[in-house]
């Protein structure tokens, strides 16, 4: 396919009846030559139902892709129709669809032929009545976790088997791990334990309970997933939202980055039972966290992000406390940060563990942290910026290892860069405008919006049908993308490097079961 | 090392003073318990329920709210028209019993301290095992937050521990999804009675936003007993901390202590 067709751009509403049909041919060959020639990669590929097609003449189950230019800043969106059954998978050329024609397989039952993994994502039932990819009888329980898990046989070849109940205070999700002795072959991760069906409860809305769905998709990313959808909303509304609401929305998730990015430096050392740095970044967590609920009452950004603006302005005095709070916070975080760069044992045990190649990183789709640590630099902000990011930029930092020492780097690079940016937007708030009015959405019509959480690329996808309804929601968190990058990190490493690799990521649970 | 011993001493003694001294001011738009003026309601209003995400109010006969289903949003105070909402800054929410949770303009009636037997055997060493069920990880943070520094939850002689078969009682997250609440209820059968249970977050009292989802069981209390309900979306780590220190007794300790 050739010319502008389903040619967009990040938050910019688009009609559906421009969305091009593919033969499934023409879809496959569309997505498996622009990621493998085009320097594509795949922002999200998802199933609807057959009246979210806006064509009632449609047979089958649709399925729509979206495909990333980072380069350029483009989005490119296409769709086809797969005959309700089956449909060929792109996953032997494209292995960074494999999660996401596990879950068209698992929501609509589509089974994709040639697909070398295809298992169920999140453990439930299909949206479609009596459509099973697996053939499992609809009255069936779908106990989770129970899968056909990769194995690796051989003398003294031995299973460790992790959760779903962990010894921390974390998520839950199970682990396999194929060993001898100490050495991981492979590690499998089957998750689903959190859904909660978030996807299938957004359809038909917006309803009085969507933005509390949001604002819990992943909770530690409120603000994330919060800006996400008030873009989208906002593009198929047509509502202008004001220079000062975008500045706080900012201001907020570049604070939600700052506890995250600073907590997980400290679990990173404590995991290295370096308990200084640990101690410090713990608390000073809590200091950031403290600063979001300076701004709106809640420490992870509860009610702050409203479609059309935010839900609380910045008074002179919020603004005066928290460049102060800030101030200081610099001043610790740095003195706690840097401990850890000074240490031998810590950077001993940080380098060369778990370390992912670019190669893989590039082939698996890793995004945020993660990819930039592996001297990848794609980052939403720089690369289709919305909302504030569109006036101010934030440099993109990268790490070149690829190992838990350059996902620890980069965060601190990330922090020092957020830090200013918030300080500059304290400094110059633009005056205080109107808060748009939302109406009506647009019916018939599609947006992808994209923004870089602290975990990286949040993509949601919003398609309206005749009435302006959502007839289809498509929520991808970070995590999904980097799941898998977790289980390659482990590839030849030790089970006791498994809580190291784990935090480095520090990936969702919630946000990957929705 | 030279380093991480100035570090130490820049840093300094970080824990607070509370219980026995004053806690931590709350940030001046924090939402703690709501103060319900139903002389205000006009006859026949159900613009609060109306909007209300969770159905946390009640649209017939006088004014409700069931704080085990608040969210804590802000959409009630916007669309009253009489002012007859309003948020405080009163961080003390947790109650032994989840019909205490409706408030109707009455003062809270606050979790009492365990049964004598139970608080012999807890009051000075809790070990809580925390289970997820389904949360958002903002509940999970705010449990785990307590364990820092300046919490520091150790000194209650409460703690989190990694096996069930060392705890004492459970401390769940979480509306308990379909797919958790086999490993809960295993969860629950490995630690060695007498048990607690504590419910925290919206979630784990009703379901929170996912009340009705048949993906889940809205809360803890559909699947085992529950003895302490904290609710909130998270709750702030004081009002946990408020709660665990209710259920064992220890605050009015605590006060007495100079």
């Amino acid at each position: 396919m050739t010319g502008t067709a389903g040619r967009t751009r990040n938050g910019r509403a688009l009609a559906l009846r421009d969305v091009p049909w593919l033969p499934p041919a023409a879809f496959r060959e569309w997505i498996v030559r622009g990621v493998c020639d085009g320097g594509r990669r795949v922002a999200a590929y998802f199933g609807a139902t057959r009246e979210a097609a806006g064509d009632e003449a449609v047979e089958g189950v649709p399925l729509y892709a979206v495909l990333a230019d980072d380069t350029n800043g483009r989005l490119f969106v296409a769709r086809s129709t797969s005959d309700g059954a089956t449909f060929e998978s792109v996953v032997p050329e494209v292995a960074q669809a494999h999660l996401f024609e596990r879950e068209i397989a698992e929501q609509y039952g589509i089974r994709f032929e040639g697909h070398p993994w295809l298992k169920p994502v999140r453990f439930h039932r299909s949206y479609r009545p009596g459509h099973d990819a697996w053939g499992r009888s609809w009255d069936a329980a779908i106990p989770p976790g129970v899968v056909d898990f990769f194995r690796v046989e051989g003398d003294e070849v031995h299973e460790v088997a992790v959760g779903p109940v962990h010894a921390g205070v974390i998520e839950p999700g199970h682990f396999r791990f194929q060993c001898h002795g100490e050495h991981v072959f492979h590690l499998e991760i089957a998750l689903g334990y959190q859904h909660r069906g978030v996807e299938r409860a957004l359809m038909g809305g917006p309803t009085k309970r969507t933005m509390p769905y949001m604002e819990t998709v992943a909770g530690d990313t409120t603000i994330g997933h919060a800006l996400a959808y008030g873009h989208a909303v906002e593009a198929l509304a047509g509502a202008p939202v004001s220079a000062r609401a975008h500045a706080i929305r900012g201001i907020a998730l570049e604070l939600e980055r700052l506890a995250n990015h600073v907590g997980d430096l400290g679990a990173l050392a404590g995991d290295v039972a370096y308990l200084p740095t640990a101690s410090f970044c713990g608390r000073l967590r809590g200091d950031f966290l403290n600063m979001t609920a300076e701004l709106c009452g809640s420490r992870f950004g509860r009610g702050l992000v409203r479609p059309g603006g935010v839900g609380f302005d910045l008074e002179p005095a919020h603004v005066e406390r928290l460049e102060s709070r800030l101030a200081v916070a610099r001043t610790e975080v740095t003195e706690a940060v840097e401990l850890l760069w000074d240490t031998p044992s810590v950077r001993e045990r940080f380098e060369r563990t778990g370390t992912i190649s670019p190669d893989d990183a590039a082939a698996i789709g890793l995004v945020g942290p993660a990819a930039r640590a592996c001297g990848i630099p794609r980052d939403v902000r720089h690369d289709f910026p919305a909302g504030i990011y569109r006036f101010v930029h934030v440099p993109v930092m990268t790490a070149h290892a690829g190992d838990v020492n350059s996902r620890a780097y980069v965060r601190w690079l990330e922090i020092q860069q957020s830090i200013q940016f918030i300080l500059k937007q304290l400094g110059g708030l633009p005056t205080k405008g109107r808060d748009a009015t939302v109406g009506a959405m647009k019916p018939d019509a599609l947006v992808v919006s994209l923004t870089e959480g602290w975990r990286g690329e949040i993509c949601h996808v919003a398609m309206t049908d005749a009435a302006g309804r959502f007839s289809r929601y498509k929520i991808t968190d970070p995590s999904f993308h980097n799941w898998l990058g977790l289980a390659l990190a482990l590839r030849s490493g030790q089970i006791s490097d498994f809580p190291l690799c784990n935090k480095s990521f520090n990936l969702s649970y919630c946000g990957h079961d929705l | 090392m030279l380093k991480a011993l100035l570090a130490r001493a820049h840093q300094g003694h970080r824990t607070m003073p509370y219980p026995a001294g004053e806690p931590p001011p709350m940030p001046d738009r924090f939402r703690g318990a709501p103060a319900l003026d139903p002389a205000k309601c006009p006859d026949g209003c159900r613009s609060c329920a109306d909007v209300c995400p969770t159905d946390a109010i009640s649209g017939d006969g006088p004014l409700a709210l069931d704080l085990g289903r608040c969210l804590f949003c802000t959409e009630c105070v916007t669309a009253c028209p009489e002012g007859a909402i309003a948020f405080t800054h009163d961080y003390r929410l947790a109650t032994r019993r989840r019909e205490d949770l409706v408030v109707r303009g009455q003062a809270l009636p606050l979790a009492d301290a365990l049964e004598a037997t139970l608080r012999r055997l807890f009051g000075r060493s809790l070990k809580l095992r925390v289970v997820s069920a389904g949360d958002c990880n903002a509940c999970s943070a705010d449990v785990n937050v307590l364990g820092t520094i300046g919490w520091d939850l150790g000194r209650f002689g409460i703690q989190y521990v990694a096996s069930p078969r060392h705890a004492d009682g459970l401390l769940i997250t979480g509306p308990v999804t379909e797919n958790m609440r086999l490993a809960l209820q295993k969860t629950y059968d490995a630690v060695p009675p007498p048990k607690i249970v504590i419910a925290v977050g919206a979630c784990a009292i009703s379901g929170g936003p996912y009340a009705g989802h048949p993906e889940q069981h809205d809360g803890a209390a559909s699947v085992l007993p529950v003895d302490l309900f904290i609710p909130g979306c998270p709750p702030h780590p004081l009002t946990i901390l408020d709660g665990l220190l209710r259920l064992l007794g220890r605050l009015e300790e605590a006060r007495r202590v100079p």
